[in-house]
């Protein structure tokens, strides 16, 4: 095993995109002279992961996230610098490497429409030249995860589009691939089906020891899934640590939650108050000031239940996009 | 190659299952494949009968064989839509693809044949009421029903490859089935299809000789109707694999070309 699962060093991809301005003119001006425009989709990222390791990959839309996964997919190549997934040069796009990887992309399934997922199953097992013992043990076992048995014997287009994202996830998954890119796995899906896709991404890295990247929009997944985030704004990384480390670093402020017998009192004294709910009040105050203002609110007011937390990671992540950049 | 044909096997037996939900649509694409030729063979017989009973070399009863055995031909020679491959670059059907270890080719390429089974079973009725209405005269040997499977077989994989190399240009061009449509245009005169390759002026067949269009439509016919000797029929096949190689070579090339290409702009 490699002492890292996946290498990228100073990744570089740049789209040249036709520019047109409006109007017939420029049309047929374009079709002398095509202007082009650089787009700097990723820009000059490193980074190391762990085999085994689960990272969240997060960042705005068109931050360079789906374009470093297809570059580690093997489905780009870069325009300048490095990257090595198990030792792979992933553009190479080598049988062996595809054997052992597999990047899902949210809505779009590798699932035919026309039969059931069982079929497709099939299929996979054909394409990846499973051997047939290993195949019924591994989908026997994804389909008890997952709670598919009832689905997997419709076609595909007579499910619902939750129970669709899970057979697509085992049909992704049904090779029992090392290395894990999941873009958005849980886009578009409602509470319970969210957690249970959650919950089987984490049971498929305890039990077979997979590297996963993942991006996703919903908080939870990441809380729940990734001890180690990596930021990406703009194609330039901003920050690579732990979960907890970016709210510590990139959170200014923390909350103060706490009950009031007399609820008429003016707190604009003490910080920005966020909400105010029948006696129950929420106040904004700057981190350096929490204790101090914790203090005074003790000190002059009757107070029950006093807590301190951080804000919640949306809240930190959508301050983190807020700023061009950090430091 | 166990693992190919494993896989060949299965893609087979998936997408057979899947032409299941599309019978109707199937025995549509059967009626409309039975129109174009009886079209031509009521022209010729026609004619044939206002020219004393003989043209082009034809007779009624062989005009009415070529025509019936150019729906078996026609049927089983299918392959690829114009914009295949253009489709699955524009939907972004092709990265999913890409992400397996097998050539969107060999899917491809495997996927076809399921659908004849479908297309046979509807036709062999339809060709046995043509038979009995046009009374074909058509008598072939034992050596020549075989030698004329094997051309049928070599015709099938023939055109599937050369479409697959032509679309390949949907790498570098955005309407790369325009390309296709100038192919079909030209099959359809020089391949047989229209009418058979004899009745071409002499040009027009020698052209059409060495253009890959009747290797891989007109070729089986004519073996089956008896027209080639066992010498022309030898070199038929020789042209068949000629013309199979120059499409694996472009096919090789342009996918890896094409793959370069499709990967610097982004999928």
């Amino acid at each position: 095993m490699p002492e890292s699962a996946i290498r990228v060093q100073s990744l570089r991809k740049i789209y040249n995109v036709p520019v047109r301005e409006e109007g017939l003119k420029a049309a047929f001006r374009g079709l002398v002279h095509r202007q082009l425009r650089e787009v700097k989709a990723v820009d000059g990222i490193t980074f190391e992961i762990a085999p085994g390791e689960v990272v969240g990959f997060l960042g705005p839309n068109g931050a360079g996230k789906t374009t470093t996964l297809k570059v580690l997919a093997g489905l780009l190549h870069p325009t300048s610098g490095e990257a090595q997934v198990l030792d792979y040069i992933p553009w190479r796009r080598h049988k062996d490497y595809l054997r052992q990887m597999t990047l899902v992309m949210g809505q779009r399934g590798q699932l035919q429409w026309d039969i059931p997922a069982f079929e497709s199953f099939e299929l996979c097992r054909a394409i990846y030249q499973i051997p047939l013992s290993d195949y019924r043990r591994t989908r026997d076992e994804f389909v008890e995860l997952l709670e598919l048995k009832d689905l997997v014997q419709k076609p595909v287009r007579n499910l619902s589009l939750g129970e669709r994202m899970k057979c697509d996830m085992v049909a992704a998954l049904l090779h029992r691939p090392q290395i894990l890119f999941l873009d958005e796995p849980t886009i578009g899906l409602d509470v319970t089906m969210q957690k249970r896709i959650r919950t089987f991404i984490a049971e498929y890295n305890r039990r077979y020891g997979a590297t996963v990247l993942l991006t996703s929009h919903y908080m939870a997944d990441v809380v729940a899934l990734c001890k180690r985030v990596i930021v990406i704004h703009q194609g330039r990384i901003l920050y690579d640590g732990s979960l907890a480390g970016l709210v510590g670093r990139f959170s200014a402020f923390k909350t103060i939650e706490f009950t009031l017998e007399n609820a008429a009192v003016d707190l604009s004294a003490y910080g920005e108050v966020l909400s105010r709910d029948d006696g129950h009040i929420t106040l904004r105050v700057p981190k350096s000031e929490t204790s101090r203002v914790t203090a005074r609110l003790l000190t002059d007011l009757v107070i029950d239940d006093l807590t301190i937390e951080d804000p919640p990671i949306e809240d930190v992540i959508e301050r983190v996009f807020a700023q061009e950049k950090i430091e | 190659m166990k693992g190919m044909l494993d896989f060949y096997i299965t893609q087979f037996k998936i997408e057979l299952s899947s032409h299941f939900q599309y019978r109707f649509a199937l025995l549509i694409r059967i009626i409309v494949l039975v129109i174009e030729p009886v079209i031509y063979l009521v022209v010729w017989t026609t004619v044939a009968e206002a020219h004393g009973g003989i043209v082009g070399g034809y007779t009624r009863g062989e005009f009415a064989a070529y025509y019936i055995a150019w729906m078996l031909v026609r049927q089983m020679t299918v392959s690829l839509g114009p914009s295949d491959v253009e489709d699955l670059i524009r939907s972004g059907e092709l990265s999913a693809m890409l992400l397996r270890p097998v050539n969107p080719f060999h899917i491809f390429l495997a996927s076809g044949p399921s659908a004849k089974v479908f297309t046979f079973l509807w036709l062999m009725p339809i060709l046995a009421i043509l038979v009995i209405v046009f009374r074909p005269t058509l008598s072939p040997a034992l050596w020549e029903i075989a030698t004329f499977a094997a051309a049928l077989v070599m015709a099938y994989i023939l055109r599937f490859v050369l479409l697959w190399a032509m679309q390949m240009a949907a790498f570098w061009i955005t309407r790369a089935s325009a390309l296709t449509g100038m192919y079909f245009a030209a099959e359809f005169l020089l391949s047989g299809r229209l009418l058979p390759i004899s009745m071409l002026p002499l040009w027009a067949q020698q052209i059409g000789n060495v253009l890959p269009f009747r290797w891989s439509f007109g070729f089986p016919l004519d073996v089956l109707l008896g027209r080639l000797t066992p010498l022309e029929v030898g070199l038929g096949f020789l042209i068949q694999v000629a013309w199979l190689l120059v499409g694996a070579f472009l096919i090789k090339v342009l996918w890896r070309a094409g793959l370069r290409r499709y990967s610097a702009v982004g999928g």
